[in-house]
């Protein structure tokens, strides 16, 4: 597989750059990968996919010559397959549970994945039909992995679905948020034509709460599902935050996905705060946007960091320098309104917070300063607080409550999923775990709804 | 969603994939969980008089580092009581109605031992029989099995003393430890069979031990020949599966055994001429659930062919398969080298060079970049090097344009013949 570092980023084609590196396995390489997966029973692989995928069976079927079969097996426990095939941190999932562990080295499960759903959406594959409709309709906010895999799931259920989406490309971050050079935008697309093959409606262009209100749902749908993910980067509370070059890393990579490449940052020097995935997302964009230095700037250390290892690895390979242990306090203006640089203060790690994490105070007197061109915010995302109170659901600051097994908040009718829900213990923010949420919580509608179906039947 | 159901020589069922007359299908606890798993149909672990069988039986040929390349056993015929396994028949097929269980025989060539069996395995309510007259080991040595089974008239004659029993379909189950299979084949139909089976095991010795001196497997020192199995034994079954198929004298249902690992090895199997198969091997080193793929795969494929049924598969290819002399003698191709895709390992020079008709170059271009190049014209399409090379589409073997009209080598013998008047 081929890997491009920064020494081949082009300056004169940028977008090159955020074509997809890595190439796929070739027929070759996915024979004699397959075969060498043991097909384990009862493997550990499968408990450790948070959607369950039939790892060793769908790996089978790609030996066996039986693509179509391949494909069927990953997506149908998991309607966003083929984005998890390349955004997963497979290392601590399938991969890291794999047996091969012990004596050889893991199976290539992801790449195997992407190559079984690589094959069904070049041969351009409908792999699922939706059921005999029920006359039972579910509405859905927000149209990213969780409410695109509770869509499929209840289409197949024979519900009438409607997907309301507040940007003009439905996909939720694996279409705006997950850089496009580890997911291009054509996957996150093929995923959203699947569901829709099966007569889901996905009305883009309008934001629930705004355009249309909470109570309109409620009059329309017999369930609704709340998938509306999280907001923006919150602010940074420090001055100078509204000068020029300061971006918020969400939209500033929204921004690299829809294609429209800034040439402003070439030769330039970038500083990235925060050390989430996020925040090496937005810096290995800002190389390829053709940047000279990019510095990840972190109040902790590199072992609080919250980015996937293959993420940090990934981040060095693009020669991005990472500043432990330093926190800004502001944003320093060139005197025409747009920023040239961030004062800084170096820190040590405290006593260990609420978290369990030690918290880090700053070092009297060591304040310096950094020049950069461009600051991009990346410490974490805000809630959609607002439309949480208009849906009046019970919440502790923004983390929506639930039940965990069925996905029902304090409203019944209403049910949340995916990174709405992240945070207070409950679960991890992945493109993986969203899409569990939503065939659970689809489910759970289903069992709920049933009785009533089976007694107008 | 194509339908998988079958039909052979009257016996139903859901699918045409059976589990082989072997350990798998040991007992009922066994073969409801091949059922529940997916498979159509399973022939009982043989029955007769329970014997003894030796701890350590099998072996394995590892090719490669790839496990079981090929199987090996030295295991007899069931080893319990036989109105133990009856009763399990009986509860099995009571669950499991609709799939076929066939009842695996195999006792001393007399007929009144096979009317006796016959009557007792049908009483419990069996699909079908399959006379075991295969197993090259240890039955043999007592007259049963391959023994019996390479004698055409003792195939015929106990074929014959089951038929007057039985009610129910009479599968014979061949071994291939003989030179010509359609022989005892014949003898098989001529007896009055149903359908015939093949393949049993092809004797072997798995290996020798270069350390101590034993053999692989040893029972306290000391070997015997076994039973081969698995993948390696695949084209030999196949072959035989076809040459049964494509003769005349043998004109009831094949199931075909040997080496089916996957739906892809099932499909070759059916379209030379089996009208379903067995397996054993395959299950062996995996558990039942690979029959899921096996399923799945051959349903999508002939959805992609377009087929409805699986039966549209049976014998497709039989007549592609013919003698030597029946081949064209003036069909041309050769190989042809992808520079483009080539890695330049060599390997197909040194092929061609060392073993063949020394026809492929190793040339330097102007930039004094390597490549390799075929001569057409002393190529003589042996295909040696295209199934050395290790790289996808490096070298195809290309049909070149006729020079002479199709002539077979029986056609050029008659024409020579009536020329010499
Ligand atoms: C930069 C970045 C990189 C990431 N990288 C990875 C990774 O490598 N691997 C991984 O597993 N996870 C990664 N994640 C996390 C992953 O993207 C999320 O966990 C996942 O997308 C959550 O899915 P969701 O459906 O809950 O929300 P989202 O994907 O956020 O989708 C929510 C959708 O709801 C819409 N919406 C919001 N409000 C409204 C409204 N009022 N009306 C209508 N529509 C509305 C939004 O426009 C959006 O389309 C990354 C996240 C980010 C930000
Ligand atoms: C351990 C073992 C025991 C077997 N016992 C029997 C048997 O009792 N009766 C029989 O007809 N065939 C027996 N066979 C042969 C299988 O039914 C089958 O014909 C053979 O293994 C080829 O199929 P395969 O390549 O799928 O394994 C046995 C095979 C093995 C490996
Ligand atoms: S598989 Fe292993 S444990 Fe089971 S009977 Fe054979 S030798 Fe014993």
């Amino acid at each position: 597989m081929k890997h491009s570092s920064q020494s081949s980023i082009s300056l004169t084609d940028l977008h090159v750059n955020f074509e997809e590196i890595n190439a796929g396995l070739t027929n070759a390489d996915a024979v004699d990968e397959s075969n060498r997966c043991l097909y384990c029973y009862d493997a550990p692989c499968i408990q450790a996919c948070p959607t369950g995928i039939n790892i060793p069976s769908f790996i089978k079927k790609i030996a066996s010559g039986n693509l179509k079969g391949s494909a069927t097996a990953i997506m149908d426990a998991n309607p966003v397959g083929a984005s998890c095939a390349r955004v997963c941190p497979t290392e601590e999932l399938c991969e890291g549970a794999c047996v091969l562990n012990h004596s050889t080295k893991p199976i290539m499960i992801g790449n195997l994945q992407r190559y079984a759903t690589d094959w069904a959406i070049k041969n351009e594959q409908t792999l699922f039909e939706a059921g005999e409709k029920n006359g039972r309709k579910v509405g859905i906010v927000g149209s990213g992995p969780a409410g695109l895999s509770a869509a499929r799931e209840l289409a197949r259920l024979g519900y009438e679905v409607t997907i309301y989406e507040a940007k003009a490309k439905a996909g939720g971050l694996n279409q705006h948020g997950i850089v496009s050079f580890r997911l291009p935008q054509k996957v996150a697309q093929w995923e959203v034509e699947q569901v829709e093959k099966l007569g889901v409606q996905i009305k883009t262009n309008v934001t629930v709460g705004r355009d249309i209100p909470v109570d309109d749902l409620f009059e329309h749908y017999d369930s609704v599902i709340l998938a509306v993910g999280m907001s923006k980067v919150p602010m940074l509370q420090l001055g100078g935050e509204d000068l020029d070059g300061v971006y918020d890393a969400i939209e500033f990579v929204e921004g690299t996905k829809k294609g429209d490449l800034t040439t402003e940052l070439i030769g330039k020097h970038v500083a990235v705060i925060g050390a989430g995935n996020t925040a090496i997302d937005a810096a290995t964009c800002s190389v390829r946007l053709g940047a000279e230095n990019v510095k990840i700037l972190y109040r902790r250390t590199q072992k609080e960091m919250t980015a996937y290892e293959f993420e940090y690895e990934f981040a060095k390979q693009d020669s991005i320098e990472f500043r432990w242990l330093t926190a800004p306090i502001r944003l320093i203006d060139n005197g025409h309104g747009k920023v040239k640089g961030i004062e800084c203060v170096k820190m040590e790690l405290g006593e260990p917070g609420m978290d369990g994490r030690r918290r880090p105070v700053p070092v009297k007197g060591s304040e310096f300063i950094l020049e950069a061109d461009a600051v991009i915010k990346a410490i974490g995302q805000t809630r959609h607080l607002d439309l949480i109170d208009a849906f009046d659901l019970a919440h502790h600051r923004g983390v929506i409550k639930i039940d965990i097994d069925t996905f029902q908040t304090s409203n019944p009718k209403v049910y949340a999923v995916g990174d709405v829900i992240f945070g207070d213990g409950q679960g991890e923010a992945m493109v993986v775990s969203a899409a569990q949420h939503g065939k659970k919580a689809a489910y759970a509608i289903h069992q709920q709804l049933k009785k009533s179906i089976s007694e107008t039947a | 969603m194509a339908d998988l159901r079958i039909n052979l020589a009257g016996i139903e069922s859901p699918n045409p994939f059976w589990l082989a007359s072997a350990p798998p299908t040991n007992s009922g606890y066994q073969v409801q969980r091949a059922f529940e798993a997916g498979w159509g149909g399973a022939v009982w672990k043989t029955l007769g008089e329970p014997i003894i069988n030796t701890t350590s039986r099998f072996a394995a040929v590892s090719f490669n580092g790839r496990k079981v390349a090929g199987f090996n056993n030295i295991e007899l015929i069931t080893d319990r009581p036989l109105e133990v396994n009856l009763k399990e028949i009986y509860d099995t097929k009571k669950r499991f109605p609709n799939h076929a269980i066939i009842a695996s025989l195999m006792v001393e060539p007399s007929r009144e031992k096979w009317h006796e069996i016959v009557k007792r395995v049908e009483a419990v309510g069996v699909d079908g029989l399959e006379l075991n007259f295969g197993c090259p080991h240890g039955m043999a040595e007592r007259g049963m099995g391959a023994a019996s089974g390479q004698q055409p008239d003792l195939v015929e004659a106990q074929t014959m003393w089951a038929k007057e029993a039985a009610q129910t379909p009479v599968i014979v189950k061949l071994t291939p430890n003989i030179t010509d299979i359609t022989m005892t084949a014949i003898a098989a139909v001529n007896g009055g069979a149903d359908a015939v089976s093949m393949i049993n095991t092809i004797n072997s010795l798995a290996g020798v031990d270069i350390d101590s001196w034993n053999t692989i497997p040893h029972v306290a020192g000391k070997g015997a020949h076994g039973g081969y199995c698995g993948p390696a034994v695949k084209p030999i079954a196949l072959n035989m599966v076809a040459e049964c198929a494509r003769n005349s004298k043998i004109n009831i249902p094949i199931s075909g055994i040997g080496g089916i690992s996957t739906w892809r090895d099932a499909v070759e199997f059916m379209l030379m001429g089996a009208s379903g198969v067995q397996v054993c091997t395959a299950a062996m080193h995996h558990g039942f659930s690979i029959v899921e793929d096996m399923i799945d795969g051959l349903n999508n494929y002939l959805d992609d062919k377009g087929l409805l049924s699986v039966n549209d598969l049976v014998g497709k290819s039989v007549e592609r398969y013919s003698d030597w002399g029946n081949l064209d003698l003036n069909y041309r191709i050769a190989a042809k080298i992808n520079t483009d895709v080539c890695i330049n390992c060599n390997k197909c020079h040194i092929a061609c060079e060392d073993t063949a008709h020394q026809c492929i170059d190793m040339l330097t271009d102007a930039n004094g970049k390597n490549y390799l190049q075929v001569r057409e014209e002393d190529c003589v399409g042996c295909n040696l090097c295209s199934i050395v090379c290790p790289e996808e589409g490096a070298i195809s073997m290309i049909e070149l344009p006729r020079e002479s009209m199709p002539m077979t080598w029986n056609e050029r013998q008659h024409a020579l013949a009536k020329l010499m008047g």
